[in-house]
């Protein structure tokens, strides 16, 4: 089974409402080596302008992620998540997630390529608040290998 | 700054419990990342770490250079090789970082990492590891 080609441009409604918490914020940067202090003390954070505790540059991928398996689950996407490998990944943040943010991710599926007998799936994760105010961009590109 | 001007090395150590903690804390909990029998299954060396764990720890670097995460614009990468992570001695990888550009209109510098497993030849993990870093005086 190969990915649907048919996949290429179609959207998926947004996720539900992500509330970003200062726990959720110490617990990633822990597990990602982040020891900057904005990231799990307040005071420093706020002296560097930010009005809560600053997320890690790569957290949107909690977003993203979430967004992207409508993708992968999509009955007709053709996707085997067992071969899926991830090829490249890519944030634009247009403001910095801070603490008490409450977010949304909307999946688009920007490309579907073949090489080979492989898949590449590109999707791009659009993330705002939930009163629409854009906050990062999230392309993904997933390598789904053929059969053997 | 200019380019090419070095902004530091480091170095990141993984081992089991890391990867079990970046699973539960980025809620990817694809088995292949802690499971060595699955990992087997589906033809890896065993268990590998998140390429998004690698990528997340790396930019490390670049925040400890400019001072504030909320500077980074823009951070990209490709994953080119797997990170293997045995359960006996973990994996250490070598991070260096930079300057690839600096664009003074727009006050931004972008920083190019370079991550590479020793314990895989000194493999490219990542390619076109690049962060885009707002910075005041350029």
């Amino acid at each position: 089974m190969s990915v649907n080609p048919d996949l290429q441009g179609r959207s998926y409604p947004p996720t539900q409402p992500y509330a970003v918490g200062r726990e959720k914020i110490r617990e990633f940067a822990a597990a990602v080596k982040a020891g900057h202090p904005a990231h799990s003390d307040l005071e420093a954070a706020r002296a560097l302008g930010h009005a809560d505790l600053v997320a890690p540059p790569t957290f949107a991928v909690v977003l993203a992620q979430r967004a992207e398996q409508a993708v992968v689950q999509d009955p007709d996407s053709g996707i085997d998540f067992s071969r899926v490998v991830h090829a490249d990944e890519r944030f634009t943040h247009h403001r910095p997630i801070v603490a008490g943010d409450e977010l949304v991710a909307t999946a688009t599926v920007e490309t579907v390529k073949s090489l080979g007998g492989h898949s590449m799936v590109t999707t791009r994760a659009d993330i705002a608040t939930t009163a629409g105010e854009p906050v990062s961009t999230v392309r993904s590109t997933l390598l789904v290998r053929g059969e053997e | 700054m200019q380019k090419g001007d070095s902004i530091g090395s480091t170095t990141i150590r993984l081992d089991r419990a890391d990867l079990v903690r970046y699973a539960g804390a980025s809620g990817d909990f694809n088995p292949i990342h802690w499971s060595e029998s699955t990992a087997r299954s589906v033809e890896l060396p065993g268990v590998i770490a998140h390429g998004m764990l690698t990528m997340g720890a790396a930019v490390q670097l670049v925040t400890d250079w400019c001072g504030d995460p909320g500077r980074i614009l823009d951070y990209q990468t490709r994953f080119t090789q797997m990170v293997p992570v045995p359960e006996d001695g973990g994996a250490t990888l070598e991070v260096t970082g930079k300057v690839g550009a600096v664009d003074a209109e727009a006050g931004t510098a972008r920083i190019d990492l370079t991550v590479t497993d020793p314990g895989n030849d000194g493999a490219r993990v990542l390619t076109k590891a690049q962060a885009v870093v707002r910075v005041d005086q350029p």
